[in-house]
């Protein structure tokens, strides 16, 4: 193994910025939550990076699973409230879902 | 180390030549002409009615969510599933209560029609 | 260069690459089909991590499910997924700006902490890593909790997304 742990990180935090800038930038709800997912991949690079490069704990790959039920539950709560959004009021674009607003 | 992935980069790689090679053949060695007529969308016979891309009815989205859900419950038997035998009573138990818990979703999307397709 | 890194900066520029794509493409079941690019470097960085187990639940959970369903909800939605003029919204400027912010916050913080670069110890021959995996879900004095956390989660979910999907039927 001759990849240093920075690589890993570097990676990572630049997957994570690229997300964050999906979230931020993007109109249509079901992009921002292509974003999140990226988001939560850059973490769990991280998680596992951390866990081979550690000190023998589990905890890394443990928590990447943890990860991934969390991603899964997410996308499935996610992706169905923006279908209901979608049939009520015909629109999935962020902006126009301006009803809570004053 | 990475010799133990060499099977899977290799299975990878012909693969996806194959894809190339079967559509590139067909591409290179096929003759090509679209007519007007050619290029319509078929649909038995008939003069197409609507727009091509219809929505989905939402019973995918529901048999796809139904499928995550007890994916991601495999990937947390398989780890235990190896070792279950020296966890004993204690190991059986808890994922008797990891099942039981997923088991009420799943009679509750039964209940709810989740599972029927009309 | 050993054959490690080579492979580590394809698989990085695959999912640098692939990732800009995701969220700047118009087309968005492009978008998605991009995501299923990223998600696939990003398992065989799982691979080169010695996690093997981690690297098949991204392919089959990840790329299998998640993936699909995303292309399900893009599907679902479909009238607002023509690709009429710009996806992004009006500040999207700042999002960059911030989005760059945070990539140079994250590397700054990181360099200058001393594990850095550390380098990884082989593994000790007759590990099981999968092994330990699965006695650290269920054994008491590990994360037992967190498991039986993470199923009523998996319930949760499962109810909420049935439920939402399920009552709104005009």
């Amino acid at each position: 193994m001759s990849i240093p742990l920075s690589w890993y990180l570097i990676l990572s935090a630049a997957l994570f910025s690229i997300g964050l800038f999906g979230v931020l930038a993007r109109k249509n709800a079901v992009a921002i939550l292509l974003g999140i997912e990226l988001m939560l991949n850059a973490v769990n690079i991280n998680l596992v990076a951390f866990w081979r490069y550690g000190s023998g704990s589990i905890a890394g790959q443990v928590f990447a699973i943890i990860v991934f039920a969390v991603a899964a539950a997410e996308v499935a709560v996610g992706l169905a409230l923006i279908i209901s959004v979608y049939r009520r009021r015909t629109t999935v674009i962020a902006d126009e879902l301006d009803l809570l607003k004053w | 180390m990475l010799l133990e992935y060499a099977a899977i980069a290799l299975f990878i790689i012909v693969a996806t030549a194959i894809g190339f090679i079967a559509i590139g053949l067909g591409n290179f060695f096929g003759p090509r002409s679209s007519t007007e007529i050619k290029a319509m969308p078929y649909e038995s016979g008939m003069d197409p009615i609507g727009p091509g891309t219809r929505r989905l009815p939402v019973r995918f989205y529901l048999i796809a969510v139904l499928f995550i859900l007890f994916d991601i419950e495999v990937v947390f038997f398989l780890p235990w599933a190896i070792v279950f035998r020296q966890l004993g009573w204690f190991g059986l138990v808890e994922m008797f209560i990891f099942i039981i818990i997923l088991l009420v979703g799943y009679f509750y999307a039964w209940k709810k029609g989740a599972l029927e397709w009309e | 260069m050993t054959p490690d890194q080579i492979i580590f900066l394809l698989c990085a520029a695959l999912i640098v690459g692939s990732a800009l794509m995701v969220v700047t493409t118009k087309n968005l079941v492009h978008a998605a089909l991009w995501l299923v690019a990223t998600l696939f470097g990003v398992a065989i960085l799982y691979g080169l991590l010695q996690a093997g187990f981690l690297a098949l639940v991204q392919v089959v959970v990840y790329i299998g499910a998640i993936a699909v369903l995303f292309i399900f909800a893009v599907m679902l939605t479909r009238r607002e997924m023509r690709d009429k003029g710009t996806q992004v919204n009006h500040n999207w400027g700042i999002s960059a700006l911030l989005a760059l912010l945070t990539f140079g916050g994250l590397a700054f913080i990181l360099s200058s902490w001393v594990g850095f670069s550390s380098t990884a110890k082989a593994i000790p021959a007759g590990t099981d890593t999968l092994m330990m995996l699965g006695k650290a879900l269920v054994s008491p004095d590990a994360y037992v909790l967190p498991f039986e956390v993470a199923s009523i989660l998996l319930l949760a979910a499962l109810v909420g997304a049935v439920y939402i999907a399920t009552s709104s039927k005009e």
